[in-house]
């Protein structure tokens, strides 16, 4: 991984290095030459990898008291919440985590789409990311469904049924996942040990994630391929280090204002009624961050095809590489592409806005607008756009972005020398 | 330009979180009132937390259970916080079966501490054919079990009024303007002087409201003041560290250019 060999001082350190290079490891991850310019959308894969962590700590407490019974699981979580010390630190922390987390992704794929980290050669890191955010999504569902609340119940109920679309083995495969004929306490047993098992698969995903991240390095705010270690980077440790210890303290601060003012702000009241599988809530609906795909499921009358549009919308973002044909990576040389792009922006959370609306009347024909919209972005825009597009002229390097005559960089750069001379 | 942008988007992202928490069946706007527990240094006032348990226990209880309260949380800080002796009192005035004993004999016994909460009916089914059909529902969480939350009980206790004209209700319906539907099995349950507080309150039904309000938020988040309290203090030090953070991280990128 590292271009220059290490050689630790200590002769202890040498001979253990020899038969473990965890030192190598850690010198690479010390030394690891970072583009100077990257902004605060890049400390956020920071802010997830502490997110997993939280997640796990606090989930593997939670475990230790919860009960994954039908009959107990609603009455275990209040025994966590009244009776375990700190119990309810420990659940508001991992349920407001979880839309903490979620938060955090959104910002981190985004800000991927804005500079274009998706493309060659980081292609790879992009497809693992998408892989993480699939299982994110599937760990996230589960540990909604573990406090066997109604929502969860109606929930459950509603995404298993999903299956029971696909032709010939539909049926048999939903009994299948439920463990029986309705969502019961099988299902609850089962999703308990899959919400355990995936964040260590999460795990082991990150831990590629950023091996492969390490391969080519950091894509940056200009997008362009630079030396490394050059006059562009700076050492990982410590001035990318103490830059996400900041953002991440920031991150914290709102977590916390979450967990400790509003911590049921992000849930639905309903999930406090005891799961009654007689008794069908109004509206369900699903967690905030699964709103825009809920949105495009429920836009498509066919319930088989409604499911095929919901997975195309996140399989598709694997194909991304691909669909965009702009050898520019970022937004900030494509004048078109950046229109678009917070076009799609607007509409994804229109979609999340919709999704929590009753599908019917107008909210069903924006959401469906939507939708089309969401597809054409990736299936015409982009490809379009790479060969249409007149992007504007690239710095050589990070250090000399004014070659390329862009007139901001230039402003910013004579700002930066008077503020020098003032000094 | 850029900037703008995206703090217009936090905006709009915001704005959609808080609406979809709130979304779609309209109701009147609840009825105000002053509750001590919201805020940075929200606390319950103890003494409605008092009377807001003799409501329940006076009232509520004879249909409404709380399974998940335990006669020793009533003593417990944070809470409505009666001496040792008052809860044990209160508890004794309670029966609970238990055993076998030794020769294998249920027996009866006064409640203690450790006891839960007794519940008005021995299951949902007799809970329901007592009360015409309809689950009187238990009260332990209801708080963070209804949207709107105390606001919404509050209101829902003073809600009731004659069915404007030409809505129909049938035997045993009541009709309040708060609840989901306008329609509820439960009467009106609080009126003027229904109940005599022993603290001398003045027991109107806006009061009674208030304070069995006030117990429900408590027992739905008996550990509200401890979390607001932690609350406080977390974020301070976080505040803190942020600025420390932020200084080391200046300094340190000061050896580049461009700066952070």
């Amino acid at each position: 991984m590292s271009d220059h060999e290490y050689t630790p001082s200590s002769k202890f350190g040498k001979w253990f290095n020899d038969r473990l290079p965890l030192l190598t490891l850690a010198n690479h991850l010390t030394d690891y030459p970072t583009p100077k310019n990257l902004n605060y959308w890049w400390t956020f894969g920071g802010i997830l990898t502490f997110c997993l962590i939280t997640q796990i700590v606090t989930g593997l407490v939670l475990a230790m008291h919860y009960i994954a019974h039908a009959d107990m699981a609603f009455s275990s979580v209040e025994h966590i919440m009244r009776d375990v010390n700190y119990g309810w630190l420990l659940r508001y922390v991992h349920a407001n985590g979880a839309s903490m987390f979620f938060l955090a992704v959104y910002i981190h794929i985004f800000r991927s789409l804005f500079y274009g980290s998706y493309k060659s050669p980081r292609e790879i890191i992009w497809i693992l990311g998408i892989i993480i955010y699939l299982l994110m999504m599937a760990a996230a569902f589960m540990g909604y469904v573990l406090p066997w609340g109604q929502m969860s119940f109606w929930g459950a109920t509603v995404i298993t049924n999903l299956f029971s679309a696909i032709p010939l083995v539909g049926e048999s495969i939903t009994t299948w996942l439920w463990g029986g004929y309705s969502v019961d306490n099988p299902t609850l047993t089962r999703f308990f040990t899959l919400h355990y098992l995936i964040p260590f698969l999460i795990l082991g995903l990150v831990v590629l994630h950023i091996w492969a991240l390490h391969v080519p390095g950091n894509n940056n705010p200009v997008g362009i391929d630079i030396k490394k270690p050059s006059k562009d980077t700076v050492p990982f440790h410590p001035y990318i280090v103490i830059k996400d210890a900041f953002a991440l303290l920031m991150f914290c601060i709102v977590f916390a204002l979450f967990v400790f003012y509003q911590p049921n702000i992000l849930g639905h009241a309903d999930n406090y009624i005891e799961a009654d599988p007689l008794v069908t809530p109004a509206h369900i609906v699903p967690e905030w961050y699964l709103l825009p795909f809920y949105a495009i499921l429920r836009s498509v009358p066919d319930k088989l095809m409604g499911v095929v549009a919901m997975l195309s919308a996140i399989l598709i973002l694997a194909a991304l590489p691909w669909l965009d044909t702009s050898k520019v990576r970022s937004a900030v040389f494509r004048p078109l592409f950046r229109q678009f792009y917070w076009i799609l922006v607007a509409d994804v959370l229109i979609l999340g806005y919709v999704g929590a609306m009753p599908a019917e009347g107008l909210y069903l024909l924006i959401a469906r607008v939507a939708t089309a919209y969401y597809f054409a972005h990736f299936l015409i825009i982009l490809p379009v756009l790479g060969w249409k597009e007149k992007t504007t002229p690239l710095p050589l390097s990070i250090t000399e972005p004014v070659l390329g005559g862009s007139p901001n960089l230039a402003a910013a750069r004579s700002d930066e020398k008077i503020e020098k001379t003032t000094k | 330009m850029r900037k703008l942008k995206n703090i217009f988007f936090v905006l709009i992202f915001s704005v959609i979180i808080l609406n979809s928490s709130n979304s779609a069946e309209k109701s009147p706007p609840f009825l105000e009132t002053k509750w001590t527990f919201k805020g940075l240094f929200g606390k319950f006032d103890r003494a409605s937390l008092q009377r807001g348990y003799q409501v329940y226990t006076e009232v509520c209880a004879s249909c409404h259970s709380m399974k998940y309260l335990t006669y020793r949380n009533l003593a417990e800080k944070g809470g409505p916080e009666f001496s040792e002796a008052e809860a044990k009192a209160i508890a004794a005035s309670f029966e609970v079966t238990d055993g076998p004993d030794s020769t294998g004999e249920m027996f009866v016994r006064p409640a203690k501490l450790s006891d839960k909460f007794v519940m008005p009916y021995a299951n949902k089914q007799e809970a329901k054919a007592a009360n015409g059909g309809a689950y009187p529902p238990d009260m332990s969480v209801l708080v963070k079990a209804r949207k709107g939350g105390a606001d919404y009980i509050y209101s829902l206790l003073l809600g009731y009024s004659e069915p404007p004209e030409g809505v129909e209700l049938d035997d045993g319906v009541y009709y309040n303007k708060y609840m989901y539907g306008n329609k509820i099995k439960m009467p009106a349950p609080l009126s003027d002087d229904l109940i005599e507080y022993t603290d001398g309150t003045k027991a109107t039904a806006e009061q009674m409201s208030k304070d069995v309000t006030n117990f429900l938020m408590w027992s739905a988040e008996p550990h509200l003041e401890q979390r607001h309290k932690t609350g406080f203090r977390v974020i301070a030090y976080l505040i803190i560290l942020t600025v420390l953070v932020y200084f080391t991280m200046k300094k340190i990128w000061s050896r580049v250019e461009p700066k952070v």
